[in-house]
């Protein structure tokens, strides 16, 4: 029982952290799941994180495993609830008012400020994931490759995620 | 935008189809929600207008939140208030809330088997540049002037380089940005 609330607290908390992105709770994901409460290595969070850019609807389902890793399918489901159920609330009530706030002029300057902020919030998730990621020159290749591919072409993230599965399966086994 | 109140002039979707059309995104959207919600309800069914959808992922990149969850309680608040946003939500979630269910359980039997790393090994590397280039993207749609590029850098570096907790770097930078980007002049405040 007292998992199920650390669970809701932990991914409540987070919850409110994901401004521009599930990423940008990733830091405080890796602290509290790994190092605090080791519910899993490091290696399986970069690992769930990864397997979940290839499944469809939210990029962050790969929480529900972990809930359901520390209190089975109830875990799963609390998990779930607390990391999408506060943003969800919140979401709600902004959408109701917003057209109401178009007349105030810091409306703007929230939304211009917040814009390099989740960005960087961005870029240091992506520095802890790398962490666990980037562990030699051929996951160094594979992520450069992968940028190249997405930066020039537009083909569909999902299916480049997929081809680094299959390059690694080829050359990383 | 001159958006009228929501209970005149806007078209009401029965509740059952909105939860279809979102679960139909939730199953089919690899790779980002985005452009398939786009498809589906402004060219497809044509639920909402064009600046209505970029007024709501506006408001949605704005706020905590993933973009795909944020879209499901917008567009269902718009189309059938309370409930319809709580269907929509849950049809969005629940085909990869389930996959990711399954793949859980797998993983945790079968992660450790040679041909598994290696192919996780290859997904973790992809995935670190999905993200640097949804970074890039975005930095290249909303980011404005020099300040910007500092105030990305402070809040990079605080939290990776410094660990600072998430939750203070976004109040203090966030802070500082909002009031470098203040309202122009003070007119009748």
């Amino acid at each position: 029982m007292s998992d199920i609330w650390t669970l809701i607290r932990v991914f409540g908390y987070l919850s409110l952290l994901t401004v521009g992105g599930g990423m940008a709770a990733f830091p405080e994901l890796q602290s509290l799941s790994v190092d605090t409460y080791h519910w899993l290595s490091f290696t399986q969070l970069v690992h769930l994180y990864s397997v979940g850019q290839l499944s469809p609807g939210p990029n962050m389902m790969m929480i529900i495993p972990i809930g359901d890793w520390v209190a089975g399918p109830v875990g799963a489901i609390v998990v779930a609830l607390a990391f999408f159920g506060p943003t969800a609330i919140l979401t709600y009530v902004v959408g109701i008012w917003w057209g109401k706030l178009a007349a105030w002029p810091w409306r703007s300057s929230i939304q211009k400020g917040l814009a390099p902020v989740s960005i960087g919030l961005l870029l240091a998730g992506c520095a802890s994931i790398a962490k666990g990621a980037i562990i030699g020159w051929e996951t160094a290749l594979i992520a450069i490759t992968v940028l190249c591919v997405l930066m020039v072409s537009k083909v569909n993230p999902a299916v480049v995620v997929l081809a680094g599965a299959a390059v690694g399966m080829i050359f990383l086994n | 935008m001159n958006e009228a109140a929501p209970s005149d002039g806007v078209k009401k979707v029965p509740l059952l189809q909105i939860f279809l059309a979102f679960l139909t995104i939730g199953a089919t959207s690899f790779g980002g929600a985005v452009p398939y919600l786009r498809n589906a309800l402004v060219e497809r069914r044509g639920w909402l207008a064009d600046p209505e959808f970029v007024e709501f992922l506006s408001i949605s990149q704005s706020l905590p939140g993933l973009n795909a969850t944020n879209m499901s309680i917008l567009v269902g608040q718009r189309l059938g208030g309370v409930p319809g946003a709580i269907l929509a939500i849950l049809g969005m979630c629940l085909p990869g809330g389930i996959l990711m269910f399954i793949t859980g359980i797998l993983y945790k039997e079968h992660g450790g088997r040679a041909l598994t790393t290696a192919a996780l090994k290859g997904v973790a590397a992809a995935a670190v540049a999905l993200v640097l280039y949804t970074a890039f993207q975005l930095g290249r749609k909303s980011l404005n002037g020099r300040a910007d590029l500092v105030f990305v850098a402070i809040t990079a570096v605080a939290v990776a380089v410094f660990h600072q907790s998430v939750l203070v770097t976004l109040v203090a930078v966030g802070a500082a940005a909002i009031l470098w980007h203040h309202p122009p002049a003070e007119k009748g405040r």
